[in-house]
């Protein structure tokens, strides 16, 4: 304050800020100082690392991603075998994270969608059961689900040779889920034909209908007809062809079943419990994305005539989408994150079989570690671009 | 002042004894009332008298419990066939506008009638442009109406019930969420509408507007119809003590 | 006086409404009967509801056993609870002396009071208890459950686990988390390019990865990023994995809660003539923190849940001790009891939090409309 009385400092143009004073200056300076601290850091972990490494003996480099890998996996999307390389490992893993990330998405998805919907249901019993599900599911642990799902219901099936049998087709033991597998036959390419063409035509069909609203008022079912017709054409193609099928049978052979499809208990636990786990979070975001949409533009839209089905495919859906899609994305994420849990029950993931036997084997975890963060890095960012892209391409305008 | 002019014996709506609960709380006590073709009616009264409830019953927006309702010839009842059709004769403005978001000015006009009434796209746009240049604002056509201000907001909505072609319109205090200066650009709106004739029911404080344009004047208290009466007569020589009462608080503010 | 002219001097009385749209019958017609698609709902739903509650009642309740020895107590056919029961100490404190158990008591029924203080709106000095809560409670709870002075005995972390273990991990984690979270959300917001990219930086690399890679980063990597001659404690390096981890989401709880503060707040901070720090620390962080408490308890829950992924490097916390106590070849066949019991013990402390989060932001939302 005294300083001022004496001195207005606006008038005396050659006074010059002391330098701490000048808020960029200070800026700079504090800036500078952060990257050297950091830098040191890092220094200083490098230094550390390399001097540990070199003490136990432990190689560098990514070289041993092309070493033969010497372990089996339990289930392999694509040819691996003991033989095969570390590299060839890091993909496998991938895969199969990727397989239970997408099962889970579609069951979650679906689950999510009805039991939201069910919470805002005008039935109190039905929205009851639906908020008791959300509640329940999502306050606990998901390992512990998974666990739940693995060890005490999946573990406790009988052994291969007291399978619990459906129609004798299905088997269903501790070993998972057996169920035959289809060979397609010479002639079956013709149903692949059938499935393009119905789709194409579909697609076909739904502009055009929607153009003849435009041109007449008129509309009709086409989304009900393109359904018939993605199902109808494609089995039609079947028949005629002569049915073009085999399917291959699971059959006892020893201690466990050969051929057919399986599908293994690790993944059926995993799928199952993420997918309720992931249900409960989609569920409020479907309830509260619906919420989001106010009462007013329901009445609207009901005031104008417009029947309640309308009411829904009109207004209320492309609003709430809007705000249903962000999170939902994210939970996706989250789920396919979550998958990284597999290691506890030897689900043969990314983190399974790379941060955790590729690891050990090698001992080079800077590598791995370094490459599992990645790929899920990665992904996080390519969800996150999409978010973005989303966000600005249907925000609502606004002035 | 048009309060003596000669109407239509048609009735377009009648309400009989209706009745309405929330709950355990009486908001409807056997509200009577017949409205004819070209009429014009406000309904005014304290806030939680029952007058937005009693148009909201009209169409369907709120259920009732007793008594009888008819629209343009319409028995309104559980039948979704009945509600559907009697929504598609009566245009409903809202005190929040209540426009789509995420259609533009145009789409919003145009959706009932492509969806509603099966009109080509083509057609249906012209008839929304039609409206919305009698509402004054074709020019903001394709915007969005979070482009809009308040008072243009409310005469899209205006513009929309109106490409419906409907018998009657309502209006729930269709001023009340805008800003003084923008009060004005809607009332002429509705002054316009009513000239051509159109059977309106208005719930609305604004009192200018009743004694300009309104065949009937109804007062409403507590769920019931306490007062009605031709404006120059409600205004000048109120009956009850309730409508002189609220008369006194809403003139002199 | 026109034939349009009516009115009405007697007000009508206040009727109830028609019988059978009130009291249960009313209220059973218009939330479960209301049209033939709702009561085939309604019907549909207690059939399942039947099918699932009934035998889970009879299993849990009903035929179940609940004390005894050994599972030669279990006779009754339904759960034997007997498996928890005769293990419940050590669920609840891991390998923890027996003797010496009163001190995890102790540090609990310690932070419990803290946090009822904190909690309940109308006791004085909040303030004091959360400086209390912060900076001094932490020191007392380290020399109570690990020991080496005041004439406690040293109780390494290794025999730490059970419930006990999961609450450490879950409170250090988010009391450690949480200045971290405060400066790197500041920094987030910062105006220096390079300081507002170190922080997003650091923020999307730890949101973008699953914390299971976190935690074997921590118990892998870390060992190597020092000089040989430290060594880390696992629980220690659990916890340095943990932290990390959260200060992340941390940020972005805080980040919300600034982003909610008007910019008035700053103007007229700034307009006293209050320097950076100042206005943040008096007043806008005040303003803000009260304000991410829902977020900073919805974070809580997420991590109290996630610590039972400590099982997989090894550390035994209330899920692994169970899971560990479930492969005891005399216990068999017991896992559905077990996981049960943990999951009875996350499902009350997750569902209670929750509550009380949403309380407070029905709470705040009210409150700040009406200013």
């Amino acid at each position: 304050m005294q300083d001022a009385d004496k001195t207005p400092s606006s008038s005396l143009p050659e006074q010059k800020t002391r330098f701490w004073h000048d808020p960029a200056k200070r800026a700079l300076v504090f800036q500078i100082l952060l990257v050297l601290v950091v830098l040191g850091f890092v220094g200083m972990i490098v230094q550390n690392t390399l001097n540990n490494l070199e003490s136990r003996g432990i190689t560098t480099g990514f070289d041993f991603l092309s070493q033969q890998a010497g372990f089996g996996i339990t289930q392999t999307l694509i040819e691996y075998t003991e033989s095969s390389s570390y590299g060839r490992t890091f993909v496998v893993g991938l895969l199969n994270t990727i397989l239970v990330s997408a099962l889970g998405v579609i069951v979650a998805t679906i689950l999510g969608f009805l039991i939201g919907v069910a919470r805002l249901s005008n039935n109190w019993l039905v929205a009851k059961v639906a908020s008791a599900y959300v509640e329940i599911f999502r306050n606990i642990p998901l390992l512990l689900q998974i666990f739940f799902w693995y060890f005490a219901v999946l573990q406790a099936l009988p052994s291969p040779r007291k399978s619990i049998e459906i129609w004798d087709t299905f088997y269903l033991n501790v070993r998972g889920f057996y169920m035959p597998q289809p060979l397609p036959q010479e002639g079956f390419d013709l149903v692949w034909i059938a499935l393009l063409i119905a789709v194409v035509a579909s697609y076909v069909l739904i502009r055009w209908n929607k153009k003849r609203q435009d041109a007449t008022g008129q509309r009709f079912p086409a989304y009900w007809v393109s359904l018939g017709m993605i199902l109808g054409l494609p089995l039609l193609a079947f028949l005629a062809s002569g049915s073009p099928l085999v399917w291959e049978q699971p059959v006892l052979k020893g201690f466990n079943f050969r051929g057919g499809m399986a599908i293994l208990p690790e993944l059926a636990a995993l799928w199952v419990a993420l997918s309720i786990y992931t249900a409960a979070f989609i569920a409020e975001i479907v309830r509260s994305g619906i919420e989001a949409v106010s009462k007013g533009q329901t009445e609207a839209a009901s005031a104008l005539g417009l029947s309640n089905g309308k009411v829904l495919r009109l207004v209320v859906i492309p609003q709430a989408v809007r705000v249903i899609i962000p999170p939902l994305t994210s939970q996706y994420l989250n789920l396919i994150k979550n998958s990284s849990l597999a290691t506890a029950i030897g689900y043969p993931d990314l983190v399974s079989v790379f941060a955790g036997t590729t690891l050990n084997q090698t001992g080079q975890a800077i590598e791995v570690i370094f490459m599992t963060m990645l790929v899920y890095l990665t992904l996080s960012l390519l969800v996150s671009a999409f978010m973005n892209w989303f966000n600005s391409k249907m925000a609502l305008v606004e002035r | 002042m048009s309060n003596t002019r000669q109407l239509d014996d048609t009735i377009m709506v009648e309400m009989r004894g209706v009745n309405k609960w929330y709950g355990q709380f009486h908001v409807l006590k056997d509200v009577n009332l017949e409205v004819r073709k070209g009429e014009r009616i406000v309904i005014c009264g304290p806030s939680g008298s029952g007058k937005s409830t009693t148009i909201r019953c009209i169409n369907r927006l709120e259920e009732h419990q007793k008594g009888d309702i008819v629209v343009a010839d319409t028995v309104l009842n559980n039948d979704l066939k009945n509600i559907e059709t009697i929504r598609r004769e009566v245009g409903m403005v809202f005190q929040h506008f209540n426009l789509f978001p995420h259609l533009t000015v145009l789409e919003n006009c145009a959706l009932a009638p492509i969806w509603v009434r099966k009109t080509p796209r083509a057609e249906a746009e012209e008839i929304a442009m039609k409206y919305l240049r009698r509402v004054r604002i074709e020019e903001q056509a394709l915007k969005y109406p979070g482009q809009l201000s308040g008072g243009q907001q409310q005469r899209v909505a205006i513009a929309r019930s109106l490409c419906m072609n409907p018998q009657v319109m309502l209006f729930d205090e269709p001023t009340s969420a805008l800003d003084p200066e923008m009060i004005k650009e809607v009332l002429d709106v509705m002054i316009e509408l009513a000239e051509e004739g159109m059977t309106m029911l208005c719930v609305t404080h604004e009192m200018g507007f009743a004694k300009t344009v309104a065949d009937r004047v109804i007062f409403m208290d507590k769920g019931q119809i306490i007062e009605e009466n031709v404006p120059d007569a409600f205004f000048n020589n109120p009956q009850s003590e309730r409508t002189q009462a609220f008369l006194s608080q809403i003139l002199n503010h | 006086m026109s034939d349009l002219s009516k009115v009405r001097h007697e007000m009508l009385p206040d009727l109830p409404p028609p019988e059978n749209t009130t009291g249960p019958i009313g209220w059973m017609r218009r939330h479960l009967f209301s049209s033939v698609t709702n009561t085939v709902l309604t019907l549909f739903t207690l059939y399942i509801l039947y099918i699932l509650l009934v035998p889970t009642i009879d299993w849990a309740f009903l035929k179940a056993d609940w004390f005894g020895e050994t599972r030669d107590a279990c006779t009754s056919g339904g759960a034997c609870w007997v498996f928890v029961t005769t293990r419940f100490s050590q669920f609840l404190y891991g390998f923890y002396p027996e003797d010496l158990t009163w001190r995890i008591d102790l540090a609990f029924i310690l932070l419990a009071v803290q946090l009822a203080w904190l909690m309940i709106p109308k006791l004085p000095y909040k303030g004091i208890v959360s400086v209390l809560v912060l900076f001094v409670y932490p020191i007392v709870a380290f020399y109570l459950l690990y020991g080496g002075s005041f004439g406690l005995d040293v109780v390494e972390t290794h025999k730490w686990g059970g419930l006990s273990l999961t609450l450490v991990l879950a409170v250090i984690g988010i009391v450690a988390a949480l200045p971290f979270g405060v400066l790197l959300a500041l920094g987030r917001r910062s105006e220096m390019p390079i300081v507002k990219s170190f922080c997003v930086v650091y923020i999307e690399l730890w949101r973008g990865v699953p914390l299971i890679t976190v935690l074997f980063m921590a118990s892998v990597m870390l060992p190597l990023f020092v000089p040989a001659e430290v060594t880390f404690d696992k629980l220690l390096r659990a916890l340095i994995g943990i932290v990390m981890f959260q200060s992340a989401y941390m940020a972005e709880v805080v980040r919300g809660g600034l982003q909610a503060i008007p910019k008035g707040q700053y103007e007229a901070a700034q307009a006293l003539g209050l320097n950076y720090w100042k206005m943040m620390g008096l007043v806008v962080l005040p303003q803000a923190l009260k304000l991410m408490i829902p977020g900073i308890v919805n974070t809580f829950i997420a991590l109290f849940k996630d610590t039972s992924l400590v099982l997989i490097i090894g550390l035994f916390d209330l899920l692994a001790i169970v899971q560990a106590g479930l492969t005891d070849p005399k216990w068999l066949g017991y896992s559905v009891e077990g996981y049960a019991f943990v999951a009875f013990m996350f499902w009350i402390f997750c569902f209670g939090m929750s509550k009380y989060s949403q309380h407070l932001e029905r709470h705040f939302h009210t409150g700040h409309g009406s200013r």
